[in-house]
């Protein structure tokens, strides 16, 4: 544990973030989460971050050394996409009983569960997650996994982040520091090339990073390990012979890009794919640290026609939907959304950001924001979820893009909404996602569900109607209400 | 006898079970103006607030008491209490229900003496929230022990003890956590058809049902009222709907004098009867006209289904209950059963469950006892292995996240039972293989003895 308390301790100190530097060293050492309030709490354990990010590691067994509950409630629930194994989607847990627990046979069991997953599965490593539990009892995890490794003959990863150490973000961190100690540089490639570079923090959900890939590879870029998204351990392993880097999510992986950049003098940057721009200049950096690190110059002007080709399509493609997305109002309301391009995307083609949380934004973050909105009023540190449906309900935003939890205030009050976090359904990296998005957000908008479900129940409110019927004593009278009011009907569904 | 076969792998792969909080939670779901919250760390709750929410497609309420580090070494005492008075005050609940999770409970935590204490420090403040706890440590049983825990907890808490002046014409019914909304529903106005007044413990079709409601609301909205539950001992009868709900049966009936009756299951023909004479017993009354039609219509959906079952070899893994339910349905339609596979040994149910043995283990004993079965029965998670042994998967229980309306799927009683039999039937009209003369070649016939069938052991 001790051990671990140094690592969690080391996480928090990061050269390679900003705000960490901005701290003093106090308040460096308490972290970046900030406490969790009992009965108000949301969001995943450090466990569920540390899983989140090796999880799509696809020809990996993930073996939770846990009660049943941290994995039997979570397992196959995540829409990374993999282009060949699948055995990362198979559920392994040690589903510890209370015997197991009360008699001490823990490790027992997690070396023979380790043992079995060998010879049934044959995998290339098996990455063993302690837990809470197992933590607490004092179950030497980095013993097991040596000796097993050892026994067996295959990569054995112990990824030390029980939930109770912290948040899912520590978590994040936590598996990034299992990867550097156990697996990156773990075994040297035959085919190292000047044009190899890796991908971190890309999860590739609904496969977006498909939508990336093939730009990467018509320049010549290989992609020697995507970190997780679609990635092979072997990959992983030889990541250290990549040239250049680029950090896509930075909050889970920063740790362990710096850390790359000092070990193997792997230079990276911060980028997105996330909108046009973001797209463009994640390509356009990606060439430039190839060529600093000795790749041929003219890289570059290939980069350079590429993109202008693309943008140019992207663009026309997205131009189509101005005329029915213009003055549409949108609420933002995600962590931090990642990349400002995707807002200036939106806004380029007339759509209207009449709100955007910055809980998680930083200093430089907002005066980014507030120079993109021109409007500081519309920013707001986080909206309970009462003041969220009221805005909603209250029609002053057309639709809201936000993650899953916030979903239902929306659905509750009435308003389309787009996911745009991790458990969507749609891909919307590159030029070709950003198109996707803004298709997504026009057929949210002008279902003609909306109308239909924001109409009291005819019967409940027409009291003209209900009237008149009783009155109509001759037969041409009634038929005449009878017709009327089916011609109401029809006018109505006219209008939407 | 069925023989009842342990757990002997050391890896479980790709679990049957969910969490016994969560079936604990799950119950405190079906109480008007709830709040579950589970003691432990916040990744407990946040994977069962998904779960949940991928099966109901609803925000659920669910808090956490967020364990950290020095919690987890000093105690969680102090993190309890403020989050039930958290709670009690942004959210106002008319209960607040305790799940411990294997966190606390592998800390030996005295978590009734802590909710004990606060109740007394704190009785102004809590005054109006009833604070109910259910022990369920997640390395002990599943859903089912974890929803009759947390009724046995709300009878023993809320309950008014004492026998009482009995409402003759009042019903309590304690279902079992695998009815679904619309079960519930169709219970209800079944026991509402007899003129009888039912109360139903949980209620979970009055606050997972899906509905629209005209404001934001932090708990559950509809379920059993607490006043409710505290007025069971006025009842004359109660009907008690599966082997796990028992406990909380005769606690209600050594609490107040109320006789149950139980069922282990109201799906297929007899039992239906049965419950219908039951409610014909106690009301007095003839089954109505609606009740007799819906009869006949079972017998149809019988006489028309049956030849879709006859021969079929059926694989199911379910918790206990369920599994008896499911596979006394099929092996009244005259099919077999393949496979049984459940996920805890304790149940007494277990013993009349009609196959030949049943595994206590997972989805990956299901794929492999189950290769060669005409039929997957079980939860989304079965998809996986539906896919690699090209069996189709009939999705039952919980998690259902891959198909829209499983809690709005009716599996009880004349209607329910009906509704099964044409469900089965379709997957089987749409899963038909046309005739080939290799499949139908005599001698090639003789060559492929049941050895020949995929392997139990090649997976993926």
């Amino acid at each position: 544990m001790s051990l671990l308390r140094a690592k969690i301790q080391d996480v928090f100190n990061e050269p390679g973030c900003e705000k960490n530097r901005g701290k003093d060293a106090k308040a460096r050492k308490e972290g970046c989460s900030k406490p969790l309030t009992p009965g108000a709490a949301a969001g995943g354990c450090a466990f569920d971050g540390a899983k989140i990010v090796l999880q799509p590691i696809t020809d990996v067994a993930h073996l939770i050394h846990a009660p049943l509950a941290c994995e039997g409630n979570s397992w196959d629930n995540r829409g990374a996409a993999s282009s060949g194994p699948t055995l990362w989607r198979t559920s392994f847990t040690t589903d510890l009983t209370e015997l197991d627990v009360v008699m001490g046979q823990g490790e027992r069991k997690l070396f023979k569960a380790i043992r079995e997953i060998k010879e049934a599965y044959g995998p290339p490593a098996i990455f063993v997650y302690p837990t809470c539990v197992t933590a607490l009892i004092g179950d030497d995890i980095e013993a097991v996994c040596k000796r097993a490794a050892e026994k067996f003959g295959l990569a054995v990863v112990p990824v030390n982040a029980p939930g109770f150490v912290g948040s899912k973000n520590l978590g994040n961190k936590l598996a990034g520091e299992a990867l550097l100690e156990h697996v990156i540089g773990t075994v040297e490639p035959d085919d190292a090339g000047p044009y190899d570079i890796n991908i971190l923090g890309e999860f590739n959900l609904s496969g977006e990073f498909w939508l990336v890939k093939p730009l990467l590879d018509r320049l010549g870029i290989r992609v020697r390990a995507c970190i997780p998204g679609d990635a092979r351990y072997f990959d992983i392993a030889c990541a250290h012979r990549a040239r250049a880097a680029m950090i896509v999510c930075s909050t889970a992986l920063i740790n362990l890009a710096r850390k790359m950049d000092e070990r193997w003098g792997i230079p990276f940057f911060e980028g997105s794919f996330y909108g046009i721009t973001d797209t463009s200049e994640a390509l356009r950096q990606i060439s430039q640290l190839l060529v600093k690190k000795g790749a041929d110059p003219e890289i570059l002007g290939r980069t350079e026609a590429l993109i202008a080709e693309e943008e140019a399509i992207a663009w026309k493609k997205l131009a189509a939907y101005r005329p029915r997305l213009e003055g549409k109002r949108v609420l933002l309301n995600t962590g931090g959304v990642k990349s400002w391009s995707v807002v200036h995307a939106l806004m380029e083609i007339g759509i209207e950001i009449v709100g955007t949380s910055v809980k998680k934004s930083t200093v430089e973050d907002k005066q980014r924001i507030k120079q993109i909105l021109k409007d500081d009023n519309h920013m707001f540190e986080q909206m309970t979820p009462r003041e969220l449906y009221a805005m909603l309900s209250e029609h002053k935003a057309d639709i809201m893009l936000s993650g899953g939890r916030t979903q239902f205030i929306a659905l509750k009050a009435k308003t389309p909404w787009l996911d745009i976090n991790q458990e969507r359904q749609h891909p919307y990296a590159g030029y070709d996602g950003m198109v996707e998005l803004v298709r997504q957000i026009d057929i949210a908008i002008h279902n003609p569900i909306w109308c239909r479900v924001r109409e009291p129940a005819p019967w409940d409110c027409q009291p003209a109607v209900r009237e008149e019927l009783p009155r109509t004593k001759s037969e041409t009278a009634a038929l005449h209400v009878v017709q009327e009011f089916a011609g109401t009907t029809a006018g109505d569904f006219g209008e939407c | 006898m069925v023989r009842i076969l342990p757990q002997t792998k050391a890896a479980a792969v790709n679990p049957l079970k969910s969490s016994q909080p969560l079936g604990a939670a799950l119950a405190f779901l079906g109480v008007d103006g709830a709040m579950p919250l589970f003691h432990g760390s916040q990744g407990c709750t946040s994977f069962a607030l998904v779960l949940f929410v991928r099966h109901f497609k609803e925000a659920i309420p669910l808090q956490t008491t967020a364990m950290d580090e020095v919690a987890t070494i000093l105690g969680g005492a102090d993190h309890l209490e403020e989050a039930i008075l958290n709670l009690k005050a942004r959210t106002k609940p008319t209960l607040i229900g305790v799940c411990t999770t294997a966190l606390v409970e592998t800390r030996g935590e005295d978590c009734a003496g802590d909710i004990a204490n606060i109740r007394l420090k704190r009785t102004d403040e809590l005054a109006g929230t009833e604070v109910v706890l259910a022990n369920t440590p997640d390395f002990d049983g599943a859903i089912e022990e974890g929803w009759a825990k947390a009724v046995t907890a709300m009878i023993e808490r809320i309950t008014r003890p004492g026998e009482q002046a009995r409402q003759s014409k009042k019903i309590v019914i304690l279902p079992g956590w695998n009815l679904t909304v619309a079960d519930i529903e169709h219970l209800r106005e079944m026991v509402e058809s007899f003129g009888l007044k039912p109360v139903i413990l949980p209620d979970v079709s009055g606050s997972l049902d899906g509905t629209v409601p005209d404001r934001w609301i932090t708990t559950t909205y509809g379920g059993t009222s607490v006043e409710d539950i505290r007025e069971l001992g006025t009842a004359e009868q109660c009907i008690v709907v599966g082997e796990h709900m028992r406990r909380p049966a005769e606690l209600l009936q050594r609490l107040t004098g109320v006789p149950y009756v139980l069922f282990r299951s109201l799906t297929g023909l007899r039992d239906a009867d049965r419950f219908v004479s039951l409610l014909s017993a106690v009301s007095g009354a003839a089954a109505p006209a609606g009740v007799r039609r819906r009869r006949a219509q079972l017998q149809d959906a019988l006489l028309d289904g049956h030849f879709h079952f006859g021969g079929k070899k059926i694989a199911i893994a379910a918790e206990p209950d369920q599994l008896y339910q499911l596979a006394s349905f099929f092996i009244g339609m005259g099919s077999e059963i393949a496979a049984a596979v459940t996920t805890a040994a304790m149940s007494k149910i277990l013993e009349e469950v009609p196959a030949q043995s049943v595994q206590i283990g997972d989805l990956g004993d299901l794929e492999a006892l189950g290769a060669g079965a005409d039929l997957l029965v079980t939860h989304s998670h079965g998809r996986q292995a539906a896919q690699r042994l090209g069996i189709p998967l009939m999705r039952v229980g919980f998690p259902i996240f891959d198909r829209l309306g499983a809690q709005h799927k009716l599996t009880i009683l004349y209607q329910g039972t009906r509704d099964l039999i044409f469900e089965v039937a379709n997957i089987f009209e749409a899963n038909g293989h046309a005739p080939t003369p290799e499949a139908l070649d005599p001698l090639r016939k003789r060559e492929m003895p049941d050895e020949l069938r995929p392997s139990p052991l090649a997976r993926h």
